[in-house]
């Protein structure tokens, strides 16, 4: 489909769908690792942006979106994620703001913005075992897809890829940053809640723009 | 002092409307310090920051200090007419334990007074703020058991209590119309019973 504002609109309800059928599995992940709330918190935040999302006007962009979700999250969502992923939206929309359709330039701004945005608020570094290893591998491989001349559902297509692989990839580690680095050798074996949640958004975020 | 603790509905977590409408109800316009423990509470103070006026924005300070020790010399600090800075001091002392004594042991004080306390509180609470404040009023440097007496967390770590005795000294040479001060208001009860 087109990258416009009916693929923002549509990313984000089915985004919301999924974070709600995952809301047991992220509270799990969260448990084990940190205070299980995070599939809660997500369910909560995205509820709440649902609700707003039919109050757009007419002639918003996908930026405006974004916004919306921005603050939404930050205003509910209630734990670490809700200013984490608040901020990637609200960088987002600047990135992509004004725009109408989004190309694949658009696509790689908006998701570096995104996650410059997560590092921003949160001051984590790659391998710290959080959202940012779901999202840095995300952004280069959309940057990557870009270059070779994938088009908007392509681009991605691989950038979900990749925060799958990168979520999956936090199994081993030990967290250095958030209430998991508390837990030192102990976090072993357990994939970052975060990365997870971000890996999904953005799974959703690929699979509206492939039609499906 | 604006609590802005736990999510919109009372849960455990952070409200950003909470502290959003926190910041501007405690700016009256000589600047805000904000003290939050972890996790989301900073990310939300933080991001809260960013939601504000630039000008209002410019006064408000984020600062890492204990949320209670840090809040009770925060408040002192603003309470007896510090600045923005000196309250982000005062706050910021908490995180660095008990302030050492300001004078030099080796130096013997010029002058000292003993007075056993009274009241039924001490040298605690309320009498340690009215204590710090007053003893903040003077420019000569005082001590109280050998802690600094301008600093609430070290007047209080005393633990000085109905019966004990405090010692209050200065080595300054304008120091004697402090402790005469100083010793007046311990001796005098705090009004208390």
């Amino acid at each position: 489909m087109n990258l416009d504002v009916t693929w923002a609109k549509a990313w984000i309800t089915t985004g919301a769908a999924v974070m709600n059928e995952h809301r047991v599995e992220l509270i799990n992940l969260d448990r084990e690792i940190g205070d299980g709330d995070h599939g809660e918190n997500m369910d909560r935040g995205f509820q709440a942006v649902l609700l707003k999302l039919d109050d757009l006007p007419a002639e918003a962009n996908p930026g405006d979106v974004f916004k919306l979700v921005a603050t939404t999250l930050i205003s509910t969502v209630g734990g670490a994620a809700g200013p984490l992923y608040g901020t990637a939206f609200l960088k987002a929309a600047v990135a992509v703001t004004g725009s109408a359709e989004l190309d694949g330039a658009a696509l790689v701004a908006l998701l570096t913005a995104a996650r410059d945005g997560i590092v921003l608020r949160g001051k984590a570094e790659s391998g710290d075992k959080t959202m940012v290893d779901a999202w840095t591998p995300a952004v280069d491989a959309a940057d990557a897809a870009r270059a070779g001349g994938a088009d908007g559902p392509a681009i991605l297509a691989a950038a979900a890829a990749a925060a799958e692989a990168g979520a999956e990839a936090t199994e081993p580690w030990v967290a250095r940053k958030g209430r998991a680095s508390y837990l030192g050798e102990r976090a072993i074996g357990h994939r970052d809640p975060g990365a997870q949640s971000s890996a999904l958004l953005l799974r959703a975020a690929a699979d509206t723009a492939a039609g499906d | 002092m604006i609590p802005a603790g736990g999510t919109d509905d009372g849960g455990i977590g952070t409200s950003f409307e909470k502290v959003l409408s926190g910041i501007e109800q405690a700016d009256a316009g000589d600047g805000v310090v904000l003290l939050c423990d972890l996790g989301s509470a900073i990310l939300t103070a933080e991001t809260a920051l960013d939601f504000l006026d630039d000008a209002v924005r410019a006064r408000v300070r984020i600062v890492d200090a204990p949320l209670v020790e840090g809040g009770v010399a925060a408040a002192v600090a603003a309470e007896i007419g510090g600045d923005l800075e000196s309250v982000v001091r005062a706050a910021r002392s908490a995180a660095e334990g008990v302030p050492a004594a300001p004078v030099d042991p080796a130096s013997p004080p010029l002058v000292t007074r003993t007075v056993t306390l009274v009241n039924k509180d001490g040298l605690h609470a309320r009498p340690a703020a009215d204590f710090v404040k007053l003893a903040s009023t003077f420019t000569a440097r005082v001590t109280v058991n050998g802690k600094d007496a301008s600093s609430l967390l070290a007047v209080m770590s005393l633990g000085l209590i109905r019966g004990m005795t405090a010692e209050i000294s200065s080595s300054d040479e304008n120091g004697a119309e402090a402790v005469a001060a100083l010793g007046d208001l311990l001796e005098s009860g705090f009004g208390e019973e």
